[in-house]
């Protein structure tokens, strides 16, 4: 009995993973659109420390720049996708319409969540290895003393985090019908600013420095760094890693609890007709 | 096992909604100035109705009939009362009432650049359904809906209206909900895409131990559908009998049969176009 049951939701959890696959091979210009965006972005961004001794007149190792810019754009492209691709699970529905039939589908929120938690990872995974291959054709990335065992688990420990704060983010479009998928950009731009994706948090304002402290992309992006740039062994990451990983458990749960209480509110409302 | 496939029991729903007031005269303030408005759907509505029957819910536009079918699909929550779903409460244990429903709405929402195959199969996975199962059946409901099978393949967006509505139907059917909630499910479809969802809602009744639940402002196919009626206006129900026993309360006049619009203008005092008039002003 009980394994029918898990079957029934793992078919749920596939739905989701099977729906998101045809919404970008249908959507598919989109997607090109946004890879030549972001790829254009990251090279921007990396091009900066490509220029930074013609910028400031001085003798500076635009190699260890460049690297430390590309780490930056690569994994912000990363750990964004996962965010949007799970904080937009509610806005997708709205632009379709289909919100209703999802929500009334005998599938527990939390499958509803790992489907497109699953999906996320896979894009995210997909589309920023493309995006390495081709900035690697523009800027010769030596990676010969980096600890990718040590970078690989700290990209998975950060997708925790990621994947918590996204589904606390997806329930703005549930809130704010209109609205809602706009906020989640702003969140994700804060996390952009404060994170030290592309400077240390050291250089923000002072009063800025414990709100850095508290964005799990900080460590993330810390310590892929520390891995791909440094060669840190794995060893020492290790409480870094327990760090987000426990970290991010504990936004899941918190996300989880939020997700609830504000879908009974969108059902007492009558939130959940009114599309964006 | 629950004799009843829907019960409802004083069930009240009030929606707020906010309301833009004019800048008094004189004044220069930036501040948008705002009231809430309640907008009561349903007062304390009873119902009961009886496992294998099909039973109409008929009203004008924002009578409160939507608004039934939506709590009766735990899509939204009573502020007041309970309903249950064979002995299940909607609100409590909305899990095990979400495997016993399913919906077709006025609305065809799919995902629009797929194609039926594709919005039908989602759907199947959602409610646990093998692929196997799944596929034979998503064809044998298109087909005997009148759906080519050219049709499968292609985007929904390049479909009609009546041929979405039809996908729609299916996709409704096609885990055999054993409570099926039609909510105007043949509004604004051609006569014959019209008489195919019809004639299939009937074939279903007879072959499976399907109860319905249709709401319609359509006065004949509620007639034509339905083993007993709901007269809802405004919220409140109205009337409530077989249509026969309905058609019964009021008189013929000069010699014509009554049909279900005179019992209709004879129970609220006004005509049905009247009544969703009279809403489109107040909204």
């Amino acid at each position: 009995m009980r394994s029918r049951a898990m079957v029934r939701e793992m078919r749920g959890a596939y739905a989701f993973i099977e729906r998101n696959i045809n919404l970008i091979k249908r959507y598919w210009g989109w997607e090109l659109v946004w890879l030549v965006y972001s790829l254009t972005n990251a090279l921007a961004i990396t091009y900066i420390g490509n220029g930074m001794s013609a910028i400031t007149g001085q003798v500076i190792d635009t190699q260890a720049v460049v690297k430390y810019l590309l780490v930056g754009a690569l994994i912000w492209q990363y750990l964004s996708v996962i965010f949007y691709a799970i904080s937009e699970m509610i806005a997708w529905e709205r632009w379709e319409g289909t919100i209703e039939y999802t929500f009334m589908a005998p599938v527990s929120r939390p499958t509803h969540l790992v489907g497109t938690t699953l999906f996320a990872i896979g894009y995210g995974v997909v589309r920023t290895l493309a995006i390495l291959a081709i900035v690697t054709a523009f800027f010769r990335l030596d990676l010969s003393g980096a600890n990718i065992l040590g970078a690989v688990l700290m990209l998975l420990a950060g997708s925790v985090s990621f994947v918590g704060l996204g589904i606390c983010a997806a329930v703005l479009p549930l809130l704010y019908p209109e609205r809602g998928a706009q906020m989640t950009n702003a969140v994700a731009a804060i996390l952009l600013l404060i994170s030290g994706v592309y400077y240390p948090i050291e250089t923000l304002p002072n009063w800025l420095h414990p709100i850095a402290k508290l964005s799990p992309a900080t460590y993330v992006i810390q310590g892929m760094r520390s891995c791909l740039i440094d060669g840190q062994g794995t060893r020492t990451l290790l409480p870094t890693v327990g760090l987000l990983i426990a970290t991010g458990l504990v936004v899941i749960a918190i996300g989880l609890v939020v997700f609830r209480y504000v879908e009974t509110y969108a059902k007492r409302a009558g939130r959940l007709k009114r599309s964006g | 096992m629950c004799t009843y496939a829907l019960e409802v029991e004083r069930v009240r729903k009030v929606f707020t909604r906010k309301e833009r007031l004019p800048r008094p005269e004189g004044k220069r303030s930036i501040r948008i100035r705002t009231k809430k408005e309640e907008v009561v759907a349903l007062k304390d509505i009873d119902l009961q109705i009886p496992k294998g029957e099909a039973f109409g819910v008929l009203g004008p536009n924002g009578s409160g009939k939507s608004t039934l079918i939506r709590l009766a699909s735990t899509l939204l929550l009573p502020d007041s009362g309970t309903l249950r779903i064979f002995g299940h409460d909607v609100e409590h244990d909305t899990y095990a009432v979400k495997r016993l429903i399913n919906r077709v709405s006025v609305d065809a929402a799919f995902f629009k650049k797929f194609s039926p195959i594709e919005n039908l199969m989602y759907a199947a996975r959602l409610y646990g359904m093998p692929p196997s199962e799944a596929r034979p059946k998503m064809r044998a409901i298109m087909k005997r809906l009148g759906l080519k099978e050219s049709t499968f393949r292609q985007p929904m967006e390049h479909m009609s209206r009546g041929m979405q509505q039809k996908v729609a139907v299916a996709r409704g059917f096609l885990t055999s909900p054993i409570l099926l909630l039609l909510d105007e499910p043949t509004t604004g479809l051609d006569p014959h895409s019209k008489r195919d969802v019809q004639a299939f809602v009937r074939e279903i009744r007879e072959t499976h131990d399907t109860t319905v639940l249709l709401t319609t402002h359509d006065m004949e196919e509620a007639d034509r559908l339905c083993d007993r009626i709901a007269i809802i206006d405004d919220g409140k129900i109205v009337a409530l009998n077989t249509p026969e026993g309905l058609k019964s309360l009021v008189p013929a006049v000069n010699g014509d049969t009554t049909t279900m619009e005179d019992v209709f203008i004879a129970l609220t005092g006004h005509t049905f176009e009247d009544a969703e008039a009279e809403k489109e002003v107040g909204a």
